[in-house]
């Protein structure tokens, strides 16, 4: 088996926003246009962006939550793009999803233990007594301790999303998406979240492709990350050298627009103008060149391959 | 300034607004819940004032309290003054609130989506505010809300104006609740966590658009976060609140760097740095935020306090000096 644990090939997604008069899809909105990477065994790969580059889109993509309309997903060594629904099954047993909002995932009118009883019953562990347990061991891997017989408008927004992820423990998955897992949680509850995550992901051996918006969340969760810009991935690297040398001029604005603490002040912000365009028409050649300071006409004319400018360090930019 | 017990100066030393000792209490069925309890502070001209807290601990409501906009009831102001130019807010009518608000004193508020009203042009809500504090004719205040959407860096104003609300972006959006609030030169800007719900490159924007109109116009701007990232960058002064109350008070210098309150310690080591090492473990505050009325006696951070002794399980800790910062807790008593 080789080291990789997923690879994405060459991922789209598009959304058909129009039809023409013989019912067929002429505009799209292209919210994965073109991604690929891959996560090892034992790593977690963050994912960064602003809203409405694709960074959900591509998470839900790669678990089949959506079709995709190109490219390839592999799991393990299987490719599981066109995998059937049935079959499926047998990968959600090692790949599975922590969503972003703690309040909208879980069943109200069930208790929290039952709900993840549901899904251990749904993978074939067919004895209550045996799922019973196995409820009894998640709860206390997540801090929640005995907590299984209280419904979830009994918990705060950080207990909710610890039952979201022993609910994602359950089947012993070997890769979770956490979809901006603490982004709706207090500041003094995140910081419990992400040691959890952390401690789960050294005692399980879990690889984490971690959706985020939090570039400092990101910095510190992730071995590598890959910035995201309207539908594609602009640079991907070690997240040290990510933080040192980013190589994007995207990359470059969306680092200098968080500051240190302590340092804040005195930091010179790289200010962006203008906004994202939209995705259903993109600017032709390079995305970004519309808002870069260094656009040539080279960029409006040929899109820039992926490059490695250093190791493990890719970017997709003309300038390299 | 914070102490509450030291006796009123009847001179304001240069300040433009202070709150002194106020008390706000909602009244929900039959229970009382104490939103803010004893929060008292003061901002000179100029100055920015960062208020830092959770949700729930009262940052928002003292914000609306000043303004004039919290609904009462269920919310009832118990004690306390908010002393605008020495004339105290609390005891003006209605009539005299709506002629300070949007040309004195304004506000920006956190959602940019539902804040602008979707049925009138953005020109037309601009120009109302401009229309209602000076007496300008319409052509005149059309003219000058170009320069205001000039002035918060909106690309081509004469097309801006005529647009509606939802032909923007979000950060346009909030670049136009700026030009609202600022319509009228304002001496005093409340600005609740105005990049929330932005992008960071659009926030990086925002920021420095306020802090560029703040050097241009002189007011002085409570900014209300979670973000301390945020704080750092734009606040002179930062006040963190917890439970109702105000806990520590500081410089922004100090508040980052020698942070004295347990619960600021904690906020700050809660969140990774930029420069947080990978290996460095997360502090984790433990458990969770308490209910405004959910702790009777004693300091309100006594539950999830590491240095927690007797003292502040019964008796609630005073404010004291602890070099330039004021802080509630018992550990400096």
């Amino acid at each position: 088996m080789s080291a990789k644990i997923l690879e994405v090939k060459y991922l789209k997604k598009y959304f058909p926003v129009k039809k023409n008069m013989f019912g067929k899809d002429v505009e799209f909105v292209k919210a994965v246009d073109g991604v690929d990477f891959h996560i090892e065994h034992g790593e977690i790969l963050g994912l960064v962006g602003e809203s409405g580059c694709g960074k959900s889109t591509t998470g839900r993509t790669v678990l089949r939550l959506l079709e995709p309309t190109e490219g390839k997903i592999i799991f393990e060594g299987q490719d599981i793009t066109h995998l059937k629904k049935k079959k499926l099954r047998s990968v959600y047993k090692h790949m599975q999803l922590v969503f972003q909002d703690p309040f909208a995932s879980l069943n109200p009118r069930k208790k929290v233990g039952k709900a993840i009883e549901e899904v251990l019953f749904v993978h074939g562990m067919k004895s209550e007594a045996q799922r019973r347990e196995r409820v009894r061991q998640l709860f206390a891997m997540v801090g929640l301790k005995g907590e299984e017989d209280k419904y979830p408008h009994e918990f705060s927004g950080g207990q909710r999303q610890r039952i979201v992820i022993a609910r994602a423990l359950a089947v012993n998955p070997k890769l979770i998406i956490c979809d901006e897992p603490v982004s709706a949680l207090d500041v003094s509850i995140q910081a419990q979240i992400i040691n959890l995550l952390i401690d789960l992901k050294n005692r399980l051996g879990l690889s984490y492709l971690f959706i985020s918006h939090d570039l400092r969340v990101v910095k510190y969760m992730s071995d590598r990350v890959a910035v995201m810009y309207l539908g594609k991935i602009v640079e991907i690297a070690p997240a040290e050298e990510l933080f040192k040398n980013p190589a994007h001029p995207y990359s470059l604005a969306l680092l200098s627009s968080v500051s240190g603490f302590r340092t804040g002040k005195n930091k010179k912000r790289l200010i962006l103008e203008g906004e994202v365009p939209s995705p259903v028409s993109p600017p032709s050649g390079c995305r970004f060149r519309t808002r870069c300071n260094y656009a040539t006409e080279q960029c409006s004319e040929i899109e820039p391959q992926i490059k490695c400018v250093g190791s493990n360090h890719f970017v997709s930019c003309h300038l390299y | 300034m914070l102490n509450e017990e030291v006796t009123e100066v009847k001179d304001l030393n240069g300040n433009i607004l202070e709150v002194k000792n106020l008390g706000i209490n909602f009244h929900v069925e039959d229970r009382v819940i104490p939103a803010v309890d004893g929060v008292s502070f003061s901002l000179m001209k100029g100055e920015t004032l960062g208020l830092v807290g959770e949700s729930g601990c009262g940052k928002s409501v003292t914000a609306l309290s000043i303004i004039g906009l919290l609904q009462t009831p269920p919310a009832k102001i118990v004690k306390g003054e908010i002393l605008f130019r020495g004339e105290n807010l609390l005891n003006k009518n209605s009539e005299e609130m709506r002629k300070l608000r949007g040309k004195d004193i304004s506000m920006i508020f956190q959602e940019p989506m539902t804040s602008l009203n979707p049925v009138f042009t953005v020109g037309r809500q601009i120009s109302e505010v401009i229309m209602q504090h000076r007496n300008l004719s319409k052509k005149e205040a059309l003219s000058k809300t170009i320069d205001m959407l000039k002035l918060v860096r909106i690309p081509s104003p004469e097309k801006v104006v005529k647009q509606y609300p939802h032909q923007l972006s979000g950060g346009m959006r909030q670049r136009v609740m700026i030009a609202i609030a600022l319509a009228c030169e304002p001496e005093l800007l409340i600005a609740d966590e105005p990049t929330t719900a932005l992008d960071v490159t659009v926030e990086a924007q925002i920021l420095e658009l306020i802090n560029e109109l703040k050097n241009k116009m002189h007011s002085s701007i409570i900014m209300i976060s979670h973000d301390l990232g945020v704080v750092s960058e734009i606040a002179d002064k930062v006040a963190v609140m917890y439970s109702g109350r105000i806990v520590e008070y500081a410089d922004v210098h100090s508040i980052f760097n020698e942070p004295k309150h347990p619960y600021t310690r904690g906020l700050l080591e809660a969140v990774p740095d930029i420069d947080t090492d990978k290996g460095q473990r997360l502090k984790e505050i433990k458990g969770v935020v308490p209910f405004p009325d959910e702790i009777k006696e004693g300091c309100r951070f006594k539950t999830r306090c590491d240095c927690a002794s007797k003292d502040c399980m019964i008796k609630e800790p005073p404010i004291l000096e602890v070099g330039t910062n004021l802080v509630r807790c018992w550990i400096y008593a």
